[in-house]
């Protein structure tokens, strides 16, 4: 009897993969959509030392105007494919951007920075990764729009390209000018 | 003209793939059809690639994929560097060596090979349909385009055309396996006829996975410019699931095959490692993972593939929870005995296999419970992936030297013990040397004994001119070689970047490297900016590098073309990237420790792989 069971127990198996998959095809699902529970919440408070300097980084000192909080790291990919992209968005628009460096060596993120250039008002570095727990971060990048009021309009998990810069962030900050 | 033909011959092979499905009774008339429709679809393939080689911007599938002034290789792969065309030559695969089966069992017809000729059929149709009605290569477009779009630059390079026909022939190889294994359980074979009509394409499935994920991987390292050469990317390990799975499966068949024993796991891993083929044809076209490889982002096409895995796999699953009970194995095998060893090699290999699935599959899993979201890297298979196959290599060396049916612990404990105390040297000597990659010691001492020992009974069998089971041993070390490879590389890599003006020099390793100069150059369908790159050793030249940023003229993406100095100790290996506008250029240089290894390694399993491939068609004919 306990052998029968053992032999159908892959097609049991499967038949949960196949399951899985196929609701991973529903036409609703984009898979680098992610919903949060941040958004319209208060940004967490958090105070990190930054990335070469003395001060610490604080959203505190970009209160009352509308920026990006962005987690990155030189050890991740899809970051240096992202970096141009958000560098010339935040130009364009005077928006200021906000880095936490996630569990990162300063050393290597110093060689990033200088290889693919240093936009960020300021870098915060998020060793132990508390901050990123915090908001919730399920990976590098992510990114996180907080207006005036210190309230998170929106999250993106994963890189950024033209199209959700454009179609999401753009509306959503044009919005609350 | 060839577009119409081909459409036409694709038809035909639909037709007798549907025969050839039906038509058990007779040999030799599965054995025509099977033929027949290899013929039809060689044509239809070759109509496409007139279409390519001619650039006929009528057909929508050229002007997407081909432009008119690249060079004919790049023109050619183009017509498999899409899914449409990779679908094409997906059957053409599947019907090659349903034709090749039918050619080597012509002498001796029988319900066995007849009903395993008839799923082959039944595969092939099910694809021919999906090709026909929802991705057909074929079709025209009207106006004509008066150009094309290029292939992808990225895949404009000799390895990358050949990297996914050797990966089909791995991944469609294992379809062979997979019918005998269903023919077997629909025929009630209990005598395991089966295993030994599959041995061969197993063998021939697992070298062209092997050299294919290989060449894959090597194309990451030297045209990505990252540094790396394999990034856990689903699609990546869609390639690898079979492999690993196909691995067990050739170690649980050999014992199968040999003593009768664990009838059950065998026909059951032939099943699955075919399963992990069509998931990995169903990854890179369903678009439901984010992946740098997929193509045909589509998911009613997603949708097919799903509808006909569910088909194959669940319905093959189904008939083995029915009749799997009446395979009986002829007597229990001593886990100490060379059976025991490769049943021990295949559960860790299918154990591999399934942390690889599951970590793929994860993401998609959470999602769908949590509705939260994550990643899984490097990291999880460091710790998951990595000690388990240490594991496998070290019992695949110790169980080579076991014999079958019953061992002697003491004799190979008694043999091995020199290679051990050298496995044991490496090991602490690589901990002075760097006490915080303790995993990457323990791992180069495992590697060692393979290597050394393994090393020690080659030579010795080719001296003793003793050829039995050598293809094993040279495959097993390979194994080990490439090991050693990959935890050398990734542990002690060696980066370094910096923006340097020409004449301005940045210090890797023990080298230091000095920019002499940038210069322009032009291509077939690109420009490229060279560097000039001086290697020195203290204060003397000893080589020069010369990577490229190519700008391609249609897709305007650049493309880095690495320069590497390969050596039997490290390579280097030099990016270039942007320049910063005031005359400076970023550029990347790695060290990394012996990484050659890891391709001599690869090489060595294939060729392991012929050997034994040329044993076992030997063994066939006395």
């Amino acid at each position: 009897m306990t052998r029968r069971w053992l032999l159908i127990l892959p097609l049991l198996a499967f038949g949960g993969l196949l399951g899985l998959l196929g609701w991973g095809l529903a036409p609703n699902r984009d898979p680098t959509v992610l919903p949060s529970v941040m958004v319209g919440r208060a940004v967490p408070d958090f105070s990190l030392p930054a990335l070469g300097g003395e001060e610490s980084v604080s959203p505190r000192k970009l209160a009352g105007r509308l920026y990006l909080i962005n987690f990155f790291a030189s050890w991740c990919v899809p970051c240096r494919a992202e970096h141009a992209l958000l560098r010339d968005f935040a130009a364009l628009h005077h928006i200021p951007v906000l880095g936490i460096l996630y569990k990162d060596d300063t050393d290597k993120a110093r060689v990033y920075l200088s290889e693919l250039g240093n936009f960020y008002t300021a870098i915060g570095r998020d060793d132990q990764g508390r901050t990123a727990i915090d908001f919730g971060v399920t990976g590098v990048p992510e990114t996180y729009v907080v207006d005036g009021t210190g309230t998170i309009l929106f999250r993106q998990a994963g890189p950024l390209d033209a199209g959700s810069l454009d179609h999401q962030l753009l509306p959503l900050i044009e919005a609350r000018r | 003209m060839t577009a119409e033909i081909g459409h036409y011959a694709l038809y035909l092979a639909l037709a007798l793939s549907l025969l050839q499905m039906v038509w058990v009774r007779e040999g030799k008339v599965s054995s025509v059809m099977a033929l027949g429709q290899f013929g039809f679809l060689a044509l239809a393939f070759a109509g496409l690639l007139g279409g390519f080689a001619l650039s006929d911007f009528s057909i929508a599938l050229v002007v997407q994929h081909s432009h008119s002034r690249e060079p004919m290789l790049y023109k050619l792969a183009g017509a498999w560097g899409n899914h449409e065309g990779s679908l094409l030559l997906w059957v053409l695969v599947l019907a090659f060596f349903g034709c090749l089966a039918a050619f080597f069992h012509r002498r001796e017809p029988n319900r066995l090979h007849n009903v395993a000729l008839a799923v082959q059929g039944a595969i092939g149709a099910a694809f021919l349909l999906f090709l026909l009605f929802a991705s057909n290569p074929f079709l025209r477009l009207n106006p004509p385009a008066g150009e094309g779009e290029e292939l992808n630059p990225v895949l404009q390079d000799p390895s990358l055309a050949f990297h996914p026909p050797l990966l089909y022939v791995g991944y469609v190889g294992f379809s062979m396996a997979f019918s005998y294994a269903l023919a077997a359980l629909l025929t009630k074979d209990r005598g395991g006829a089966w295993i030994g009509a599959a041995r061969p394409w197993i063998l021939l499935s697992w070298i062209a996975l092997t050299a294919g994920i290989a060449l894959g991987a090597h194309w990451a390292y030297y045209e990505l410019g990252w540094g790396g050469y394999w990034f856990w990317d689903p699609v990546e390990n869609a390639s690898l699931m079979p492999w690993l799975a196909g691995t067990a499966l050739l170690h649980a068949s050999r014992a199968t095959q040999r003593r009768s024993v664990f009838h059950a796991w065998s026909l059951l891993l032939a099943i699955v490692t075919f399963g992990f083929s069509l998931l990995g044809t169903f990854l890179v076209r369903s678009g439901i993972l984010v992946s740098v490889h997929a193509f045909a982002e589509d998911p009613t096409r997603g949708l097919i593939v799903l509808g006909i895995i569910a088909l194959v796999v669940g319905g093959a699953l189904g008939l083995f929870g029915w009749r799997a009970r009446r395979l009986q194995d002829a007597e229990r095998a001593h886990p100490l005995s060379r059976e025991g060893g490769l049943l021990l090699n295949s559960v860790l290999m299918a154990s591999g296999a399934a942390i690889v699935c599951l970590g793929t599959l994860y993401p998609l899993a959470l999602q769908l419970l949590t509705g939260q979201s994550l990643s899984v890297g490097a990291p999880y298979y460091a710790i998951t992936f990595a000690p388990l196959m240490l594991a496998a290599i070290v019992t695949a060396h110790l169980g080579e030297k076991l014999s079958w049916k019953k061992a002697s612990a003491v004799s190979v404990a008694y043999r091995q013990w020199p290679a051990w105390l050298l496995g044991f040297a490496i090991t602490m000597a690589s901990l002075i040397f760097d006490p915080s990659s303790w995993l990457a010691a323990i791992g180069l001492g495992c590697c060692a004994v393979p290597l050394v020992s393994g090393g020690a009974g080659i030579a010795a069998a080719i001296r003793r001119e003793r050829w039995r089971g050598l293809g094993m041993k040279v495959a097993h070390f390979g194994v080990a070689v490439a090991a050693i490879g990959i935890i050398a590389s990734s542990s002690w890599k060696v980066e370094e970047l910096a923006t340097l003006q020409p004449g301005q020099t940045l210090e890797a390793g023990h080298y230091r490297f000095r920019l002499e100069e940038v210069v322009r150059r032009s291509g077939t369908n690109f420009i490229a900016d060279q560097a000039r790159i001086a290697v020195l050793d203290g204060g003397r030249i000893i080589d020069e590098l010369r990577p490229e940023r190519r700008h391609f003229l249609i897709q305007s993406a650049p493309v880095s073309v690495t320069d590497i100095r390969s050596g039997p100790l490290s390579d280097l290996y030099a990016a270039l990237g942007e320049d910063d506008g005031k005359g400076g250029w970023v550029i990347r240089i790695y060290r990394q420790p012996l990484i050659l290894w890891i391709w001599v390694g690869a090489a060595l399993m294939a060729w392991g792989g012929i050997v034994a491939l040329i044993e076992t068609l030997r063994e066939r004919r006395p």
